[in-house]
């Protein structure tokens, strides 16, 4: 399918093939769906919010709800207020969110629509029913990508809601960064196994894995509650987890209500986890629990047994940078070796994290900010790896390069299981490192003639 | 820091105003920053002598995102900071969408600091979609001035503002501080300004009379107070700065109607 790929690089200024990112209303409306009976509404023509909705969808293989403003020709000319105020008075009167979280498109933020000017207005005209809340963030596409929208979601959540009353309370604000439900359970699991009162935002654990009871709920029962975030502005404490994803709303925190923040790694893999664990131990004032203990002995356990299949394998990887930064350092810690490791989002302090990872591994890694996987491929065809490390949309580089692939960030559109096992914390860095193990010892099996096919590996 | 914007009727003599008035403010020891917000990027070429200011938009065209504020932030008179927005040329892209980028881009880096006294945006002509109304939306300036003459476009324009400015002033804190009327020696033109300001319930904040020596400093790339520091046009300058510094009235306009607007004219200006 790519087999016309070439293996000489050009520069290339003003064409992306097969980009590693998509539009920021993306991840806007992930976030705002980890919110509690809150519903994500796209300021701008439909298409729009299709497409974000069932990239959503396909996703997470769960109905993803949301509204759109439904531009036509006429809301481009005049603006997209008239369309934006019926819209609020539609969603409350049919729908009864407990709060609309507006993000906008590329349409609405070329025409210039100011998103607090309309919700004031429908304040001021009762559109906005009594203890209902209306929030919004910009998400210009055509300015960073999915994760900057995320980012942005969050920090307009904190915008709106997050208040200091003037009393700190003992709860931390934990900012979970662009991962699974699966993986904000299990936050909340350490958080809980500490013993520590936390807030997390968003929280989309019971919302985007909800179960089947025969029964649809238009707003499922997870997600973090309206009064949890207002809640944020008297915590003692933010744990940011992932730079790109939550430092803003962290940042923002501190400037608005004086809470004190620390930015620190996804917790993927064991150094990185063993970072957020130290840092749950300092502010909960209590040692590691025996349970949590176990869980790394078992990684460790793991890592090391299984060491000749992962000493020295080179590895591709791409994605989110939050994520692709924790998984560089985890492959490094198993003694395998990132080759090309690319990110499709904007950031020069990528490179140089990874740089700073490989220096003393490979210190001749590919590394690219704002790349695609056009690139990727490029290089794999000059250098090829044992392993594949990233998105669905890596199979096609897989088939034609005949690598086989570990699906691993955001999308995965042709496997189920990413939505209820974790990735975070020492158990998450488990099921990585079993599948990463798993899809090498496949791989030998199959190539293996029949002397050296293995009974016991 | 007070953010003011000045807007009015392409050709009205904003750039001058604008930029006299904040020679005046700088004279008076007034930290003061002026973002022009026209893709003729003219706003600030009497303060800096010359135009050879890279525009924000410029500068984000040719090296991307990463731009550094004094690639953009140029010194200009008596320590003013001068910024051009920019845009695309005549007949491409989106000079609205540009203004947009250009105010979020000197927010992001830092350009508003807390030791300016004022900043100024330098509108172009009618508010004639969202993007020239970015400088008036909530958190950006939150006075307007309107630079009007007696001519009936002038007047027409300035109205038209005025219905921009109530739009936002619902839910925001924007509030018109008055209308700084730029002759064209039309009849009775001070009459009829002062009671166009009346009607829509603000005050005429300055009348600047014609003086030839406005187009000798603009020949010489200088703001009067430069060029021509003791002449009657600089003090008139300096008053209007003066004025705008003690400002106190500051108002949600009540735009006229197409004839009630018509009606002031032949009232004031016919039937002199």
């Amino acid at each position: 399918m790519l087999d016309q790929t070439t293996a000489t690089i050009t520069e290339r200024t003003a064409l992306k093939i097969n980009p590693a990112k998509t539009c920021q209303p993306v991840g806007a409306l992930y976030a705002a769906l980890g919110v509690h009976g809150c519903l994500p509404h796209s300021h701008g023509s439909q298409g729009c919010c299709a497409y974000h909705r069932s990239q959503l969808t396909r996703h997470f293989k769960e109905p993803v709800m949301a509204s759109t403003s439904s531009f036509t020709e006429g809301s481009s000319v005049f603006g997209g207020m008239a369309n934006l105020q019926q819209a609020i008075s539609t969603i409350f009167e049919m729908y009864d969110p407990e709060i609309i979280a507006v993000h906008t498109t590329c349409l609405s933020e070329t025409i210039g629509d100011d998103i607090p000017t309309i919700i004031g207005k429908s304040q001021i005209e009762g559109r906005i029913p009594e203890g209902k809340v209306v929030v919004h963030c910009n998400t210009p596409s055509y300015v960073g990508s999915h994760v900057t929208g995320f980012s942005n979601m969050v920090k307009g959540f904190v915008k709106y809601l997050a208040a200091s009353t003037g009393r700190r309370s003992e709860a931390v604000n934990l900012i979970p960064g662009w991962v699974e439900p699966s993986d904000m359970a299990e936050l909340r699991r350490y958080t809980d196994s500490f013993k520590l009162p936390s807030i997390m935002l968003p929280d989309t654990s019971s919302v985007l894995d909800a179960p089947a009871t025969g029964e649809h709920s238009f707003y499922p029962k997870g997600g973090t509650t309206i009064a949890q975030i207002r809640a944020m502005g008297d915590a003692r404490h933010t744990l940011a987890l992932g730079r790109w994803a939550s430092q803003d709303a962290a940042d923002l925190l501190t400037k608005q209500c004086e809470v004190p923040h620390e930015v620190l790694d996804l917790p993927i893999g064991l150094g990185a986890t063993d970072r957020f664990v130290s840092a749950l131990a300092r502010l909960s004032g209590t040692a590691v629990p025996q349970p949590i203990e176990d869980e790394r002995g078992r990684l460790v356990d793991v890592i090391s047994d299984m060491h000749q299949y992962l000493g020295g394998k080179t590895v591709a990887i791409w994605g989110d940078p939050d994520q692709v930064i924790a998984l560089t350092e985890f492959c490094r810690d198993m003694d395998m070796k990132p080759l090309h490791v690319l990110t499709g989002s904007h950031g020069k302090e990528f490179e140089a994290r990874i740089k700073e990872t490989l220096a003393g591994s490979v210190p001749d890694a590919n590394v690219k900010e704002h790349g695609d996987l056009f690139l990727m491929h490029q290089w794999i065809k000059n250098r090829p790896v044992d392993l594949m490390i990233g998105t669905t949309y890596g199979k096609f580089i897989s088939r034609a390069e005949d690598i086989p692939l570990v699906r691993f960030g955001w999308p995965i559109l042709d496997r189920v299981g990413h939505s209820y096992f974790a990735s975070v914390g020492y158990t998450g860095g488990l099921r990585l490192a079993t599948q990463i193990i798993s899809a090498i010892q496949e791989r030998q099996d199959r190539d293996a003639p029949d002397h050296a096919f293995e009974l016991v590996m | 820091m007070r953010k003011i914007a000045i807007y009015g009727k392409g050709g009205i003599g904003k750039s001058t105003t604008t930029q006299n008035t904040v020679a005046g403010l700088a004279e008076m020891g007034k930290q003061v920053m002026v973002v022009g917000c026209d893709p003729k990027a003219d706003s600030t070429r009497l303060l800096l002598g010359g135009l050879a200011q890279k525009t924000v938009l410029d500068t984000l065209r040719d090296e991307g995102e990463d731009v550094e504020l004094d690639e953009v932030l140029k010194p200009g008179f008596c320590k003013t900071r001068c910024v051009e927005s920019g845009g695309p040329e005549p007949g491409v892209g989106c000079a609205g969408r540009g203004i947009i980028t250009s105010i979020n881009m000197l927010e992001q880096l830092g350009a508003y600091t807390k030791d300016l006294d004022y900043a100024f945006y330098d509108v172009l002509g009618d508010v004639v979609c969202g993007g020239f109304a970015m400088p008036i939306r909530d958190g950006k300036a939150e006075e307007i001035y309107i630079v009007v003459s007696g001519e009936m476009m002038a007047m027409y324009a300035a109205n038209n503002i005025c219905k921009g400015i109530v739009k936002f002033a619902v839910t925001g804190k924007v509030r018109l501080g008055g209308l700084i009327c730029n002759s064209r020696k039309c009849d009775n033109e001070k009459e009829l300004i002062e009671a166009l300001a009346a009607r829509l319930g603000t005050q005429m904040i300055h009348f600047v009379p014609r003086d030839n020596v406005v187009q000798h400093a603009e020949l010489n790339r200088k703001t009067v107070i430069e060029y021509a520091p003791t002449a009657g046009q600089a003090d008139e300058y300096r008053a209007l700065a003066r004025k705008i510094d003690q400002n106190q009235m500051f108002i949600v306009p009540k735009p006229l109607t197409m004839e009630e607007l018509e009606n002031l004219l032949v009232k004031y200006g016919l039937a002199a």
